[in-house]
This record gives structure tokens, sequence and C-alpha cells, in this order.
């Protein structure tokens, strides 16, 4: 019989031994020789990957940048470096030679094989793969091996800038054969020894890195998706380095002893009128839009000034193709209350669509929606989840916003968003002008020449495309002063993701 | 000897907690259909175009009938195996036990330390009921339930590990190596947990052991002299038992699935953040495992509560 005071110890007890067997106390882990390295990124989920094909959040580049390498390397001015390839070599920038390095090897002892660059860049083409690169895999026509060093790919039109598309991360150089991504296996300066999907992973230092000596003993990656939280755990010595601050906090760190990584990147939120339905698609209304963009207080209010003033064409003023002949378009909700009656607007309603997956465009819309209402038109703005936008909102509604990641070349960002053609042409703009001169400018060898194509481009999109590009957005991280050797990369943040060769810890 | 008439009541809470648990997968998939998007969209983000997308799915078996994956997994589950991550590959087992034994261990911990701190806060409140003393737990108590845990969670962080540094900001159960180290990464998770669900075990328990006090067999007890905690200990407590582990059974059933907030504070890798990668991934097989956990562990609970009342109670057991 189980009487009522067994009960009443049932209840207190039935608690207490859940769990408790299962910690094993295990001796602490020494330092490591060169320190240990503990980064916090902002996402992180079981979605996690160390496919390169399928690297999507800052959390996969920086894993992927520790394991492996690429044929190329962009550098601080977005200029492709050999990096795994020691020449790419083209007449007709169509039929391309690529020799490899000699002499590099695997984490698991192997050596670099021109059969592992071919595997490494075929395997995007099929779409079980998923790959987040296809696009730009569907330009080779073919890849093959020639000779145990050499690797001759042809691409189906001329295309000069290959040597930087090889170094887009996604086409990291994997082992023949790889298909389970668990254990990776690659030739970059740390050995992934521990890898769980949303949890943690925990790279050691590789000590035959081709490319230099590296300091770091250890670096351990993890997300800590609270802003506040992962603020909290750098002051308080839990994480050295972290990546996403909010512009906002910057001041307090820096005030703190902490040191702040600024990126210019060429990174944007954009502002998206549909041109091929609806009452956003006559060209005055578009006209005036553009003209409701307060740049100037969007950079100081939203970004406290870590943004760069934007002019509605998608090419940062750090590209190398940035044409400083676009006019400036300036704040002038007048001169937009002239465009909107012209499109018979004034006193029209319109919803603009925000969320937080299209970073800060709620702030944005709220200026827009001020600016309109003395431009006589009335903004409804309609916050949707972030969970779902890009595939239920974004490119869909008439008017609302999308966030570009920078990309390397102004090819890349015209050939996926701006091309009558691209699947992310985001405001449905045709032009036929536009097409040719991308066309030309892809095989133009002519660096001149090149330059003014693309500066033309740079009119059109800025006169007539739907996009409204108000800034391009600086990236901010913030690290523990002990870490050096961190320097900003146009890539993006966290010197473009690929900080464990370079970064080393003061005093270890 | 437990008699018989007892066994067919408990278990008849246990088939009814079998039959929901079934009814609960089914929910659960059949409102993952209504959400838009799938894992092949997850994957490719941004880069979903229509062809890469009928690739994917195809390669992931997504292109047959909701009905059809339903009952594969379902088959799966009644031999043991239930199946695998869509987006990681990984069996579920792999996915799921460290997780669950880190949820486990945070709410093992949680109950070690709230449940008897409750049920004593909350027999001294009823004992001396219209005290300072009590309303004073009663001020706390609401004030506590009123302030949200990620802002409970946020100032300790702020108080313990930024400003005066005794405490880790992040609970790593890597960093365990010493029972004091485990006292030390666990403090502010379980405290700010504690905290949670503390206040409505002390409030149930007071309010049942008032009840008891209140009753004709306890004056009778305090008439024939015994002492107050003899009245309380022999005569209210056991008659509290059943309103007290009900509530003690519906606070610690939030400790699986409703911390997200603090696990997301703590970087803790529990479970709960398992199933919101899950939905936010669209990995179906996921979801439905993480939900069956969340379901048992709940069943589990109120049924266990539910058989103490049933075996506390001396006429339950001879209806």
């Amino acid at each position: 019989m189980i009487g009522r005071r067994d009960a009443i110890r049932l209840i207190g007890g039935g608690g207490l031994s859940l769990g408790l067997g299962a910690c094993g106390f295990t001796p602490a882990r020494p330092e490591p020789a060169g320190g240990r390295l503990r980064v916090a990124v902002a996402v992180s989920s079981t979605a996690d990957t160390m496919d390169p094909a399928r690297q999507t959040v800052v959390s996969d580049f920086c894993r992927c940048a520790m394991v492996y390498d690429g044929l190329t390397r962009l550098d601080a001015r977005s200029r492709p470096q050999f990096a795994l390839a020691e020449a790419i070599e083209s007449q007709d920038s169509r039929d391309w030679s690529i020799r490899l390095r000699r002499g590099v090897r695997f984490h698991d002892g192997s050596p670099l094989t021109a059969a592992d660059v071919v595997y490494s860049l075929n395997r995007h083409l099929d779409p079980a793969v998923g790959s987040k690169a296809r696009i730009f895999a569907q330009q080779f026509a073919s890849v093959r091996a020639d000779g145990p060093d050499h690797v001759r790919l042809v691409l189906e039109s001329a295309n000069s800038d290959l040597p930087t598309i090889l170094g887009i991360s996604q086409f990291q150089i994997v082992r023949d054969g790889t298909r389970d991504f668990r254990h990776p296996v690659g030739t970059g300066p740390m050995r992934m020894v521990e890898f769980a999907p949303g949890v943690r992973s925990l790279a050691v230092r590789w000590p035959d890195y081709w490319r230099r000596k590296v300091r770091l003993g250890e670096i351990e990656l993890f997300s800590i998706s609270d802003d506040s939280a992962r603020i909290n755990a750098l002051l308080s010595g839990d994480v050295d380095l972290i990546h996403a601050i909010n512009p906002r906090i910057a001041h307090h760190l820096e005030h703190a002893g902490f040191d702040l990584l600024v990126t210019r990147s060429g990174g944007y939120t954009n502002l998206i009128a549909r041109l091929d339905r609806g009452p956003t698609s006559h060209p005055d209304f578009v006209a005036g839009l553009k003209l409701l963009l307060d740049r100037e207080t969007m950079r100081n209010a939203i970004f406290r000034g870590y943004a760069t003033i934007g002019n509605d064409q998608p090419i940062a003023p750090t590209n190398p193709y940035f044409d400083p002949s676009v006019p400036q378009r300036a704040f002038d909700p007048d001169r937009a209350r002239h465009h909107f009656a012209r499109a018979g607007m004034i006193g029209a309603r319109l919803p603009i669509v925000t969320s937080a997956a299209a970073d800060k465009s709620d702030d944005m819309a709220v200026l827009i929606q001020n600016a309109g209402r003395r431009a006589g038109v009335r903004f409804d703005i309609r916050r949707v989840p972030s969970d779902g936008y890009w595939t239920n909102s974004w490119m869909k509604v008439p008017l609302g916003f999308g966030n570009v990641n920078a990309r390397p070349t102004a090819d890349i960002i015209f050939t996926q968003f701006f091309a009558s053609d691209a699947p992310w042409n985001e405001s449905g703009w045709k032009n036929a002008r536009f097409d040719s001169l991308l066309r030309a400018a892809r095989g133009e060898t002519d660096e001149a020449r090149r330059k003014s194509l693309y500066g033309e481009m740079q009119h059109l999109v800025h006169d007539q495309a739907g996009i409204g590009i108000p800034l391009f957005l600086s990236s901010l991280d913030a690290h523990n002063p002990r870490v050096k050797g961190l320097r900003p990369m146009p890539q993006g943040g966290l010197m473009g993701f690929d900080f464990a060769a370079d970064a080393w810890m003061e005093g270890a | 000897m437990i008699h018989s008439p007892l066994m067919v009541l408990i278990g008849r809470r246990v088939a009814a907690a079998l039959a929901t648990l079934i009814f609960v997968s089914l929910a659960v998939f059949a409102i993952a259909q209504l959400m838009e998007g799938d894992v092949a969209e997850a994957i490719l983000g941004q880069s979903a175009t229509p062809e890469a997308l009928a690739g994917l799915r195809q390669a992931m078996h997504l292109d047959q009938p909701a009905w059809r994956r339903y009952l594969e997994w379902a088959g799966g589950v009644l031999t043991g195996d239930l199946g695998h991550s869509l987006i990681t590959g990984l069996p579920m087992r792999e996915m799921i036990g460290t997780r669950l034994v880190n949820s486990l261990t945070l709410a093992g911990l949680t109950a070690l330390v709230s449940v008897p701190l409750a049920l004593a806060l909350g027999i001294m409140a009823a004992v001396r009921r219209g005290t300072a003393f009590d309303r004073a737990i009663s001020i706390a108590t609401i004030g506590i339930v009123s302030v949200p845990e990620f802002l409970i969670a946020t100032l300790a962080v702020m108080l313990f590990a930024v400003t005066l540094r005794w405490l880790p900001a992040l609970t790593s159960t890597r960093d365990v190596h010493s029972i004091w180290d485990l006292v030390r990464v666990f403090a502010l998770p379980v405290f700010s947990l504690a905290c949670f669900v503390m206040a409505q075990m002390v409030r149930m328990t007071r309010a049942a052991v008032i009840d008891a006090l209140d009753t004709s067999y306890c004056e009778a007890a305090r008439l024939k002299g015994c002492s107050p905690a003899r009245v309380v200990m022999r005569h209210a407590l056991p008659n509290a038992i059943g309103p007290i582990a009900n509530a003690i059974a519906l606070s610690l059933s939030t400790l699986l699935g409703g911390v997200i907030v603090v696990e997301i504070i703590f970087n803790y890798p529990g479970i709960a953040r398992l199933m919101v990668d899950a939905v936010a991934t669209r990995d179906l097989p996921l979801v439905q495992a993480v939900a069956i956990i969340f379901c048992t562990a709940y069943l589990i609970l109120v049924t266990t509560a539910d058989v103490v009342t049933i075996l506390a109670n001396p006429r339950l057991r001879h209806r």
C-alpha cells in the first residue's frame, strides 16, 4: 500500500533524479597554444551546413572559410588572388585553363588533384545538391581534368570575371566524391573537430596550411540570436568576437573598452516598386517615390552613421566600376508631389510591406510614410513576419523591400538582380539596351571600355528601374581588444567571414 | 497490495494518454501542412528558382502526397524508427539525444530547486495567513508572475555576469568539471526558470493548504491539542496533495517546451530551440518527433499527478 506520506515524498523527489545522471564530469580543457577564439554570430540552426555549395548564413560562411579554400580568394579591393589555383588563363575569356598549386594537402593527408576540383565544380549542377551557386555554375559548359594538376573549364559564353566567380565561397574545393559533410575535409587553415548543427563547432589549427602559418590554436563558433544576450556575453568575457552589432550600441561598446570592426560593404536594403502591375507601374509614381528617400536621415537616425549614401543603383562607391557621373538624387517631397500629380496619385493610399527579414525596412518605411504625407500619398505600413518573407511577399507585393548582400562583381549583381530575365529582377524591369550592355561588358577585356559600359548601366538603373537604394550598409562587429589581426574586407563582416588564418590572440 | 479497481483507473489514464499522443501527431502534421513553404524552399532561400525547387523536392521525396508521408512516418515510429531529419540527414536519435538530456538536466535542476522551496513557502504562507510574511509572499509571487522570464534572465545576466562577474553569461555544459562548476553554470538559467515556475506553485499550495486547514477535521485536531506543525503535516497536507500535485505538474510541464527564451539568452542547446529550428526549416520529421516528446513529457507529468491524487485519496480508490 502506498501511503499518503510516501506520496508526499514522491512529489517532492520526482524532479530530483531527472537528468542529473547524465552529467559526467570531465577534466577541464587546457588553453591550446595560440589561444582559443570564441566567436558568436547571430544565426545558426539545425540547417547549419559544412557543404560549401549550400552555405547560406554567416555561421556557414565562417565555418566553411575555416575548413576549405577556393581556387581564388578575393582581396581587400574585391580582386581575385590565386589560392588553390596557381594560374587561371584564357585567350578568349571562354576556354579557361586552370593550373593547381602543387603540394597542397587535405586535412586527411591526401593531395589536392584535378579530380577534386572537377568534382567540386560539377556538383553544383545537380539539383539534389541544392547549391546556392547553381546560377553561376550553369555558365560552365564543361569542366574536365587535363592531367593531374590542370583543369580545363569551358564556359557557355565569354566571361572575363571567371577568376572572381571562382572566388565565391560556394565554389570552395572539397575532396572528390564527398557526399557526407558531417566530418568535413578541406585544405583550409583549420581542421574541424566538432560540428554540431545549431549548437556549436570547434576547429583546431591545421599546422600544414599552405598559405601562411596559422597563429590561433582553436576557434569555437556558435550563435546567440538575442542581440542583448550576444552583447552581454562579450561584456562578461564569455566570447571574444561577436558579429552584427546594433549601430545604437556601438558607441557604448567602444566606451567599455571593446574594439569595433566596421566594414563598409556593397550590401543594401532596397525599396521595390513592381513595374509590371498595379499603380506602382507608372513611371512618374516611381520617380516620385525615389525622391521620398531621405537618405541622410536614414543614415544618421537608423544606422547612426554606419552606412554610405546610395543613389538607386547597386554599384557601391567602393567598387572599381562605380560611376561618379550619375547625379546624386536628393530628398525632395515637393518635386515628388509634382510627379505623383502627373501619375494621378495625389490622395491615394498604398500599402508598403516591411519585414525584419529585410534589415531595418520597418524604420525606412516610417520615414517614407512621413515624407509621403508631405507629397500627397498615404502609405500604410504592413509589417509581415520574416519567416517565409522571401517566398510569400518579396517580389510579389507592389511595394515592398528587399535585402541584398554584397556581391563581388558588377556583373554578378547586374546579372542576378537587373537583367530582364533575372530570376530576382525585383521590380520586374525590362530593358533591352541594358541586357545588351551586360553581355558586352561580360566578354569585354579592355578595362576602360568595360568601365564605360558599366557606367551607362548604372545610369539606366538609376533612372528607370523600380528600385530605390537609399544606403549601402556597413557591417559592425565587436571584439575583445586581445583579438588582433582583423581588418575590414568588402565581402562582408568578420573579415569577409574569413578570419581564421589572420586573427591571433594577444598573450597566447 | 494495490487494489484492482485502482489498476483499472490508472490503466484508463494511461490509455487516454496514448490516444492523446496519436491525436497530437496527426494534428501537428496537419497544421504543418498549412504552413506556407517547405523544406526545399527553406534550404534554397532566395535561390529558390522553380527548376531548382522541383529538383530538390524530388530528391527529398517531397513530391509524394501528404497522407503517404504521414503513414510512412507513423509506420516508422511503430517499428521504433523515428526517421531522419530532412535538413541534416541525421537520424532523430542523434539529433534529439543530447539536447533532450540537456533539457532534462535543466528541468531537473529547476525542479530540484523550485519544488521544495515552493512547497515550503506555500505552506508557511498558509499557516501564517494574514501576517506580513503572507502578504509579502503574495505580492512577490504576483510580481514575478507578471514579469516575463526574458526580462528576469537579462537583468540577472547584467547584474551577476556583466557587472559583478560572478557567474558566466552563457550556459555551456562543457565547462562543467565539478559540482561547483555545475552550480555556477546553471545558477542563472535555473534562477530565471525557478522564478517563473515557482510563483504559480506557491500560490496553489497556499490555497490548497488553507482550504484544508479550514475544514472541520483540522479544527477538531486543533481542539484536541495538536501542535500547529502536526495539524499541517498530518492532517491538512495529505488532503491537499491532489491540487498541489496538479499545480506542480502543470508548472513543471512548461520546463521542456516553454523555455525557449531562456535557452536563447543563455545559448543553451535544449530541445525547445531544436523545435524552433525545425519549424523554421520546415523539417517535418523533426517537428513531429519533438512535438511527440513535448506531448509525452506533459502527459507523463499530468498522468503522474492524477495517479498521485488517486493514491492519496482513499475515496477514489473504492469507487
